[in-house]
């Protein structure tokens, strides 16, 4: 037989086909594969704002001045706070924080003015509800930030000086600053991660539990075309989400394509068989596809909260970073941020690249070695 | 004795349909088939018999190269089940208890995945399916999904499955369970068309009129071979006057060696 002859009567294709005729039928899975682009890209994309801006804040102005309306506005101007009224004494400050109506509060002392008017220090104070710690921050510094440039003014102001300096920041690569920027590119990841382990998993662990996959061994269909044939249909699959969340990302929420997608499509092999081989290993331990979902769900909780998906590595502590470093998804992002907003190439990701193959060649040997002692 | 001899490839013509030679599997410490001498000749209808646990679902799946046999040698249709697994998956049909239908696929795209996985394509798949879709009465339901088919249907359609490339030798395991008699009947009925052009059927089954249907039987007990004969030898053996009372005698005879 020559080689045409043997791909194109390859037993790889009726199973192929069978696939993608089931996948189909099966509503469930359909969902997933469909629903879950759309709902991972609005959820993740509009609800995931780690950035906290506009805090609701009272303010309690007990100078009434002009020096006091001053501060009043350089505060609102940092953009991380919304005044929302003034509020007559603490009391009320206290009502209005625990009633959730406002996250933060400015006090003026009645010797604001008057202070600064003598060359004295004056003080202002900044009550934040802290209980969120990542909107407290967000207080915190814009309150800093408020009153270094208020004091900045001030001395200006005195001296009749320009400000000795001015730190002009450029935040590049995402210069809103928008989550979902960020987000975007990760739900490529996390949707594959889904598709590749737990719909796949599930996938082989029915072949097994209907008792078709016994069937399929005494066929003469051959482990390889067997094993191909039932992941090579999830792979196409997932190529065709990430081509989905590409074109809603940029569409909906603004997400930049700078660099190369052929590249990024390349650099999607390994990932999709380091995932495979987590599917297909999982599906070797699961007993039932009950048993293949909580195992995939399991799998999928790390990935989601120490690959640097949503919270950053950096701020982790040691261990659970290297829990990360186990993760495929770890470096995958930095294949996907790094192209999408960076525009970087081969040249600068090769380290996650060669980190993804050892992973993807490690675990596809430990699946297929596996996979192949159960069928037999 | 012939263990211990290179294993060579029998000529396919004129070896026996099944031939085991101190054949045994065991899991651990667990004996399941000791020491099993077993000759199935071409185109016989053979029974498998004994209680559950007794290993003959393990001896079928060490014949269809399912498992590895961790003693003694077996040949079925000419080939070495050790080494020879390839060759006897192209010519062997199984149907398991569990049918290994897709019930998410038509009765027409499980027959026509099948077909195509025994390498049948083209004209040749196209006819084989009408054949045998129409000789099992399964033509009407062709657009049927198989997970909405009743027992004695799915039953046909695994039949069918297993059968598309027209194996030379036939394994049933407990093919009847959960079927009504009308369907067995029906069941059987193709199971002897079959055999009459030229099949080697081996079939296990816990319904003793089906193993009178049998033109020999083989006994298993705790992974031993205890009877092997026709009907009428085995009656004559046991001084039983049905298969059945032979079926109850042995168990009894078997549990009281285990206690």
């Amino acid at each position: 037989m020559t080689l045409l002859e043997r791909v194109r009567f390859s037993r790889f294709w009726p199973m192929l086909r069978k696939e993608f005729i089931q996948m189909r039928r099966d509503r469930l899975t359909f969902v997933m594969m469909t629903g879950l682009p759309a709902l991972q890209l609005v959820l993740f994309g509009y609800a995931i704002q780690t950035d906290v801006r506009h805090l609701k804040t009272v303010v309690l102005d007990e100078s009434r001045t002009a020096e006091s309306r001053a501060l009043v506005q350089v505060l609102t101007n940092t953009g991380n706070f919304d005044v929302i009224g003034s509020v007559p004494d603490r009391e009320a400050i206290r009502r209005a924080i625990e009633l959730g109506e406002a996250s933060a509060a400015l006090v003026i002392p009645p010797g604001y003015a008057r202070d600064i008017m003598r060359g004295r220090t004056a003080t202002a104070q900044m009550i934040v509800d802290a209980a969120d710690p990542q909107s407290s921050a967000a207080a915190i510094s814009g309150a800093q930030l408020a009153a270094q440039v208020r004091a900045t003014q001030i001395v200006s102001q005195r001296l009749s000086l320009p400000p000795p300096l001015d730190m002009r920041v450029r935040p590049w690569y995402n210069p809103a600053q928008r989550s979902a920027v960020f987000i975007v590119p990760g739900v490529i990841g996390i949707l594959l991660t889904i598709t590749m382990t737990l719909i796949t998993g599930i996938a082989v662990v029915r072949e097994r539990e209907r008792g078709t996959l016994e069937q399929l061994v005494v066929t003469p269909i051959g482990k390889t075309s067997l094993m191909l044939g039932k992941l090579v249909p999830f792979v196409l699959v997932g190529y065709v989400q990430m081509t989905v969340v590409l074109g809603l990302g940029t569409l909906i929420f603004g997400m930049p394509v700078r660099g190369s997608v052929a590249l990024l499509y390349l650099l999607s092999v390994p990932f999709i068989f380091a995932s495979l081989g987590v599917g297909l290993l999982i599906s070797t331990f699961a007993r039932s596809q009950a048993q293949a979902m909580q195992l995939a769900f399991f799998f999928m909780l790390p990935n989601i909260l120490l690959s640097g998906y949503i919270f950053p590595r950096m701020a982790m502590p040691r261990p659970a970073q290297w829990i990360g470093l186990a993760l495929p998804l770890t470096y995958y992002l930095k294949v996907l941020r790094g192209i999408l907003l960076k525009d970087v190439g081969l040249a600068e990701l090769w380290r996650p690249t060669l980190a993804m193959t050892a992973l993807a060649a490690a675990l596809l040997t430990v699946s297929v070695r596996r996979f192949t002692k159960t069928i037999e | 004795m012939i263990t211990g001899a290179p294993p060579r490839r029998a000529a396919v013509t004129g070896a026996p349909a099944v031939e085991a030679v101190g054949l045994g599997k065991s899991f651990g410490s667990l004996v399941a088939v000791e020491r099993l001498d077993l000759t199935i000749n071409r185109g016989e209808v053979f029974g498998l018999l004994g209680p559950n646990g007794s290993g003959k679902t393990t001896t079928i799946r060490m014949f269809c190269g399912l498992i590895a046999p961790t003693a003694g040698r077996a040949t079925v249709v000419g080939y070495d089940v050790a080494t020879d697994a390839e060759q006897i998956r192209l010519n062997i049909g199984y149907m398991s208890q569990r049918y290994g239908l897709y019930d998410d696929l038509t009765v027409e795209e499980n027959l026509r995945f099948y077909a195509s996985v025994y390498g049948l394509h083209g004209r040749a798949r196209t006819e084989r399916l009408e054949t045998h879709m129409h000789a099992l009465g399964l033509t009407p339901r062709r657009a049927q999904l198989a997970g909405t088919l009743s027992g004695g249907w799915k039953q046909r359609l695994a039949l069918a499955c297993a059968t598309s490339h027209e194996p030379a030798m036939l394994f049933l395991d407990e093919p009847t369970a959960g079927v009504d008699p009308a369907a067995r009947r029906a069941f059987w009925e193709a199971i002897y068309a079959m055999a009459a052009r030229g099949t080697t059927i081996l079939v296990t089954t816990h319904y003793m009129d089906e193993a009178a249907r049998c033109q020999r039987l083989a006994f298993l007990s705790r992974g031993h071979l205890i009877a092997l004969g026709t009907v009428a030898e085995i009656l004559a053996q046991f001084s039983q006057p049905t298969i059945e009372d032979v079926f109850i005698e042995l168990q009894r005879r078997d549990e009281g060696a285990a206690a």
